[in-house]
């Protein structure tokens, strides 16, 4: 599904984020990434869409590689991964129903399709209720959760989550967490960059941390492991 | 693309029109006013070459043949004259068709010269015309030194100068339009770079669930490609308008009898069209120029 193969990256600044990182993550996982700012996470998380390449190495999605892909059929690649970050980035001017057609429109769906597809998913993060609502009228879980939807929409084979929590309450963040996980549970394999020692600690899962831009431990039903 | 997509990207062109509001009206009107200057002078241009066009058919040089040369001497002399490489053209205008032409050119008042006819005092003519009206001092000077030649006519200096001042307008203005041309894609790029930092969240969105380059840009080049069309609306208006009355009140009374300016239709149907592509091209241009550095996000 996703392998990375002594992959590298020095961005042109001199700043070396990666240094030799392998890893192989398989469908259907469910994989926490750790460590502390600075280790290499962002730069981690931001090859695997192709929003950076890597220096040298190999990494392998779906058994295309990245670092080969020419830039027209960088779209494609993203179609079959959903993104989610910390600060949502929901359009303020649209709907929750139009900022989750959005994803879908721009990659020329059908009307019908998008209609029909949207409010699956809008049930999926329980806010079939709210598809009217603006984003300003809706908590920031609420928000998150619209940024999910927004990113399963066109069925991604990946979800890859930067620090969903990063900005919730422990309550909502744990909302947050159910519905990946039952995201997860469908069949999509979820990649999820945190600093929530809680979370990774109350749900189990696979833990892969990097330090130094190399993965220093990597465990299947890991813990956080560091002060926090 | 699907008939949708289109209607989208027409949709999104336009609302990124509106949003911008007084940097659009800043770049419309500064392609406004770049093609009504343009497009006067365009038809300043098209009207300096038609003159020269006009001017350069009209340079001749008229050889006025001994009155004493028989028949052979004066194919002789065609024959001489013929052979003058820069030569393109020579018409034999013989002395009874002269006073003919005269007397008709005069109408009514021709007829106080009907008398000539019986004693004609013109010389047989050929008119020369040379291949380069450049030339035409050179031919000049040639024929002028052959035998059985009496006299010769020809526009001298005054053409030269009136050819130099020709070229002089029609360097000038195309400087001063390519000039204008650049100022105006500068102006419609930071017009559509103001909408693409007004989009960026929304750009990167798009590029991160998978919207193709060529799905981004189009509404950048639709706005691009309204903000040109737009800006040639008023300068067709006005050089309609105003050619249409210059052309009514002096048109054909230039006092100038081998000239007229060049008439309304189709000068203005051209001189719109071409507005309208440079319009377009300029604002299409200016688009890519400011979406081809921000795309990449």
């Amino acid at each position: 599904m996703i392998e990375m193969k002594d992959v590298w990256k020095t961005y042109p600044n001199g700043v070396m984020a990666v240094n030799g990182l392998t890893v192989y993550i398989q469908k259907g996982e469910f994989v926490y990434v750790v460590g502390p700012s600075g280790a290499g996470k962002s730069t981690f998380i931001k090859m695997m869409y192709r929003e950076e390449r890597p220096t040298r190495g190999d990494i392998l999605i779906n058994s295309q590689n990245l670092r080969l892909m020419k830039e027209r059929h960088v779209p494609y690649l993203r179609r079959d991964i959903g993104v989610v970050f910390q600060d949502f980035k929901l359009l303020p001017s649209m709907t929750v129903f139009e900022n989750v057609a959005f994803a879908m429109e721009v990659i020329e769906a059908g009307r019908d399709d998008i209609r029909k597809r949207v409010m699956n998913v809008l049930d999926i993060v329980r806010l079939k209720n709210k598809a009217r609502f603006m984003p300003h009228e809706l908590s920031g879980g609420e928000q998150q959760r619209v940024a999910i939807a927004r990113a399963i929409v066109n069925s991604p084979a990946v979800l890859i989550a930067d620090e969903p929590t990063g900005n919730l309450d422990p309550d909502t963040s744990w909302e947050i967490m159910h519905i990946l996980e039952e995201i997860n549970e469908r069949g999509t394999t979820v990649v999820m960059a945190t600093h929530n020692r809680s979370i990774v600690n109350n749900m189990r899962k696979r833990v892969i941390a990097i330090e130094g831009g190399r993965i220093s431990r990597d465990e299947v039903r890991g813990a956080y492991g560091y002060e926090s | 693309m699907k008939a949708r997509t289109v209607g989208r990207h027409i949709k999104e062109g336009g609302k990124n029109i509106v949003r911008n509001g007084w940097m659009t009206f800043a770049s419309v009107s500064a392609v406004t006013v770049m093609l009504l200057v343009v497009g006067a002078f365009l038809m300043v241009i098209l009207n300096v070459n038609h003159f020269a066009d006009s001017l350069e058919s009209d340079v001749e040089v008229r050889v006025f043949v001994d009155r004493e040369a028989e028949a052979p001497e004066q194919e002789e002399l065609e024959e001489s004259i013929g052979t003058i490489h820069q030569v393109e053209d020579v018409e034999f205008i013989p002395r009874d068709e002269g006073l003919e032409n005269f007397i008709e050119s005069l109408g009514e008042q021709g007829d106080y010269f009907e008398n000539l006819r019986d004693e004609n005092p013109l010389n047989d003519v050929f008119v020369v015309q040379a291949a380069d009206p450049q030339d035409t001092e050179l031919v000049a000077e040639e024929i002028d030194s052959l035998s059985y030649v009496d006299d010769i006519e020809y526009g001298s200096d005054i053409f030269e100068q009136l050819f130099a001042a020709t070229d002089f307008v029609r360097i000038v203005g195309l400087v001063l339009i390519v000039g204008l041309l650049f100022t105006a894609v500068f102006l419609i790029a930071n017009t559509i770079k103001l909408t693409i930092m007004a989009r960026k969240t929304e750009i990167q969105i798009m590029k991160l669930v998978g919207a193709t380059n060529s799905f981004i840009r189009w509404p950048f080049f639709i706005e691009g490609l309204l903000l040109g069309v737009f800006g040639a609306a008023i300068p067709i208006i006005l050089l309609t308008y105003g050619y249409q009355r210059f052309y009514d009140s002096i048109g054909t009374a230039t006092g100038l009898e081998f000239f007229n300016f060049l008439p309304a239709n189709p000068l203005i149907l051209q001189t719109s069209v071409l507005l309208l592509v440079i319009g377009a091209v300029v604002g299409v241009w200016g688009s890519l120029m400011s979406v081809r550095k921000f795309l990449r996000i």
